[in-house]
């Protein structure tokens, strides 16, 4: 073991203790139960950070600093994808000329998702192929950018991917220093870092992510759990497809059987309506009934789910032909719900095996008449079928739960057992926003995209990972929860030096002692990990973005259990017009940073006329400029105006040093 | 090289015979036999395994893509005469819970 891990291990346990030591004595001691409107949720935002310190702690414990690997073998077979859907072309060009010139024999394709004749034009003049989707996507959900990857994955046979967004430009040697990590059979994929060039040595917008792509990533390597973060990464096609194949059939398997006691509800309810002289109807109805039994029973034996299907598809199919439509206008009716029905389809958000069952359920409920009735079933089993009619392609090795793909597509590979690594070398540099509106917008997207991967498959429940893999996924999302924990964060000392209600029960040396050497040790571990890395700007962004985590459990929560739409943005690679500081887009943290100021201000007077207990008050005002410091990012990120490069030489290509140490 | 048989019986079923290693090179070759076979009107076809020596879960894919249109179609894929080294690669990706395969050609269409 390195000296650096020893010592990263070290601090672990140091932190760990120390943290408990702290929150366990707030938990039995230390509530001040008399206001405990505030003194429950500060101590619940402690807990909360220390989980948060704890997870942190359980990567850093395994972090691996990964060599070059060795040069790969000739004759490996490599696919170079360029993701784009509305981006300017010339800067697709560059991008894609960029990827061609990788020296690893491979084949450069530009995906083209806004089907763009003057792109395709531009591609084929300089032998760059051109990938748009296929007739088959006509009228299908396309799932954005997966959807684009699932299309060109068929199109396509090299053994190994290179994925890149329209404007990560790579370095020539991108392949020949990932591909090696592959000789391990069970290597999925390797990501290597995002890093941007167009964003100034001190990073108003946060943009850079240099503890992310750094130790963190590196920490969870070290649990098998490196992340695929959706460009500058190699993928194995293999195990995307195995991934494709196996997720199909645990969608069929589900949507089968809910789509069978559908069925059998819907026939139930149409022959309880049935008139007494109606004997036909409800002998037809009778026989579906049976056929329905008889499924589900060879179903519970074993029976291939594709011959179960089949057959009750055709014995359905023969009884139907047998009913007389007795009276149309009823089946007029019917008909509409059926089409909606057949719209299930249409919504990317409804996935087969995914559809709530309480529209199901509806379904099951409503008055049909008997030819109605078996239209249904067989709309429904047509729907949830083997054909799975309602998707352009039946495998999607890419997942589409999120709006970010990679997250929940590697989590699924991880999951089927494969191994995925991250090599921190920067191998591809790309833009990063430039103005605060399209930053919040897309650290939403990711945000939102996260917290619906933790609702619709929540790592801690998924089979085949290890604890330690559940973990490292849970821990990128419980860091979103932080949003919640700075409203408090911002509260308690403002309550305290407005009101003089004091969350904890006394502000005793007892407290002190047990807090700051927490902190202490806290701020320590990051700076050891680090290791001269800048990790300020990621800690302010962290509390100062707090709308904006709050926005997207919210909007999660609202798209996954209610249906809501997410208002999902592509995030636009262009500048826009600066028109002034952006003072509107940030308003939450303009009051949040007025009620710190105030506080400040009645604190002092509070103080001076004898109202306030002087060292709680002080600390407190620390506390409040702590605050206002972390806030002070946004006021800078407000008033940026882009990026001007320095005022040298401007090169064309800005050149990288070859790791990301020291990197900004 | 992977070679692909095709003929179409006098019973209207469609025979698709991969002679060799159906993997992400041929598979896209196998999705075009498979979907051109259904536009022309053989919505029953039966994949003759009998001859692949290897297949991966690209090869998979193209079956479930032929799969998906000749079901669209009215039809039926099924599949014949699968080794047990090709038949672990089904059970892998669980695709033999779905899939039965047939033990003959000639009998693939009986039930």
């Amino acid at each position: 073991m390195s000296r650096r891990l020893l010592l990263i291990r070290f601090v672990v346990v140091l932190t760990s203790i120390l943290g408990l030591n702290y929150v366990v004595w707030r938990w039995l001691f230390s509530v001040n139960w008399d206001a405990w409107w505030i003194a429950v949720p500060l101590v619940l935002a402690e807990t909360y950070s220390l989980v948060d310190s704890l997870l942190f702690g359980l990567g850093m414990w395994r972090l691996k600093e990964r060599d070059t690997p060795a040069p790969p073998g000739p004759g490996l077979t490599v696919d170079v994808f360029v993701a784009t859907y509305n981006e300017p072309i010339d800067l697709v060009m560059t991008t894609a000329r960029a990827a061609k010139a990788i020296s690893y024999p491979h084949e450069t394709w530009i995906l083209d998702d806004g089907n763009r004749p003057e792109m395709r034009a531009a591609a084929e003049a300089e032998g760059i192929g051109w990938i748009t989707r296929s007739a088959e996507w006509a009228g299908m959900p396309r799932h954005a950018k997966a959807g684009n990857l699932n299309n060109a994955l068929l199109t396509t046979e090299g053994e190994f991917l290179l994925i890149l967004d329209a404007d990560m430009i790579p370095e020539p040697e991108i392949l020949d220093h990932t591909l090696g990590f592959f000789t391990d059979e069970r290597m999925a994929l390797v990501q290597t870092p995002q890093y941007f060039t167009n964003v100034p040595e001190d990073d108003p917008l946060g943009s850079q992510a240099p503890l992310f792509y750094g130790p963190i990533q590196q920490g969870k390597d070290g649990w098998n759990s490196a992340f695929f973060c959706g460009s500058n990464a190699v993928i194995r096609r293999e195990a995307l497809m195995q991934l494709g194949v196996s997720r199909y059939v645990g969608e069929v398997e589900v949507g089968v059987h809910r789509a069978l006691k559908t069925a059998r509800a819907v026939l139930r309810s149409a022959r309880r309506t049935l008139e007494p002289d109606e004997t036909e109807a409800r002998e037809a109805l009778d026989a579906i009934l049976h056929e329905i039994g008889c499924s589900r029973r060879e179903l519970a034996r074993g029976g291939a789910l594709f011959d179960v299907t089949y057959t009750f598809q055709k014995r359905v199919a023969a009884i139907r032909r047998g009913l007389v439509a007795a009276d149309l206008e009823a089946l007029q009716a019917d008909l509409a719900v059926i089409a909606e029905l057949e719209g299930i389809g249409a919504d990317p958000d409804l996935a087969l095996a995914t559809v709530d069952e309480s529209v199901l359920l509806q379904m099951a409920h409503r008055d049909w008449s008997p030819l109605g009735a078996v239209e249904t079933v067989q709309a429904l089993v047509n729907a949830i079928d083997v054909d799975r009619g309602d998707e352009a392609q039946a495998v999607m090795p890419m997942a589409t739960i999120s709006v970010t793909e990679d997250m929940a597509t590697c989590m699924r590979l991880h999951t089927l057992g494969w191994r995925s690594a991250y090599h921190d070398e920067v191998l591809a540099t790309g833009l990063a926003p430039e103005d605060l509106q399209t930053m919040l917008t897309q650290r939403l997207r990711w945000a939102q995209g996260t917290v619906q991967v933790l609702f619709k498959e929540n790592p801690l429940t998924q089979r085949g990972l290890t604890l330690a893999q559940r973990l490292m996924y849970f821990s990128t999302m419980w860091s979103y929860l932080s949003g919640f924990a700075a409203l408090v964060y911002i509260a308690a000392p403002v309550i305290y030096l407005t009101l003089g209600v004091l969350p904890v029960n006394a502000l005793s040396t007892e407290f002190f002692v047990r807090l700051i050497p927490f902190l202490i040790i806290n701020q320590l571990l990051f700076f050891v990990v680090a290791d001269g890395r800048k990790t300020w700007r990621g800690q302010q962004y962290s509390l100062a973005l707090f709308p904006v985590w709050i926005a997207s459990f919210t909007t999660a929560f609202g798209n996954v259990f209610l249906g809501r739409s997410l208002d999902f943005a592509v995030t636009p690679k262009t500048k826009r017009e600066p028109t002034g500081p952006a003072w509107h887009l940030i308003r939450p943290q303009l009051w949040a940073m007025g009620l710190l100021v105030g506080a400040l201000v009645a604190g002092s007077v509070r103080m001076a006329t004898g109202q306030a207990n002087i060292p709680g008050s002080l600390f407190n005002m620390v506390w409040v400029v702590f605050d206002l410091l972390i806030f002070s990012v946004i006021i800078k990120a407000a008033r940026y105006r882009g990026y001007v490069a320095p005022s040298e030489p401007a090169p064309t290509t800005v050149s990288v040093g070859p790791t990301h140490q020291g990197a900004p | 090289m992977i070679e692909f048989a095709v003929h179409t019986r006098d019973d209207g079923v469609g025979v698709v015979t991969p002679e060799g290693r159906l993997n992400m090179v041929s598979a896209r070759r196998l999705k075009e036999i498979l979907s051109e076979l259904v536009s022309a009107g053989t919505t029953r076809i039966v994949v003759d395994m009998g001859e692949t020596s290897f297949l991966d879960s690209s090869g998979l894919g193209a079956l479930i893509g032929g799969l998906k249109s000749a079901r669209q179609a009215g039809g039926d894929l099924r599949i014949a005469r699968v080794s047990p080294a090709v038949m672990t690669v089904f059970e892998l990706t669980n695709l033999d819970r779905v899939l039965r395969a047939r033990e003959s050609v000639d009998g693939a269409f009986d039930d």
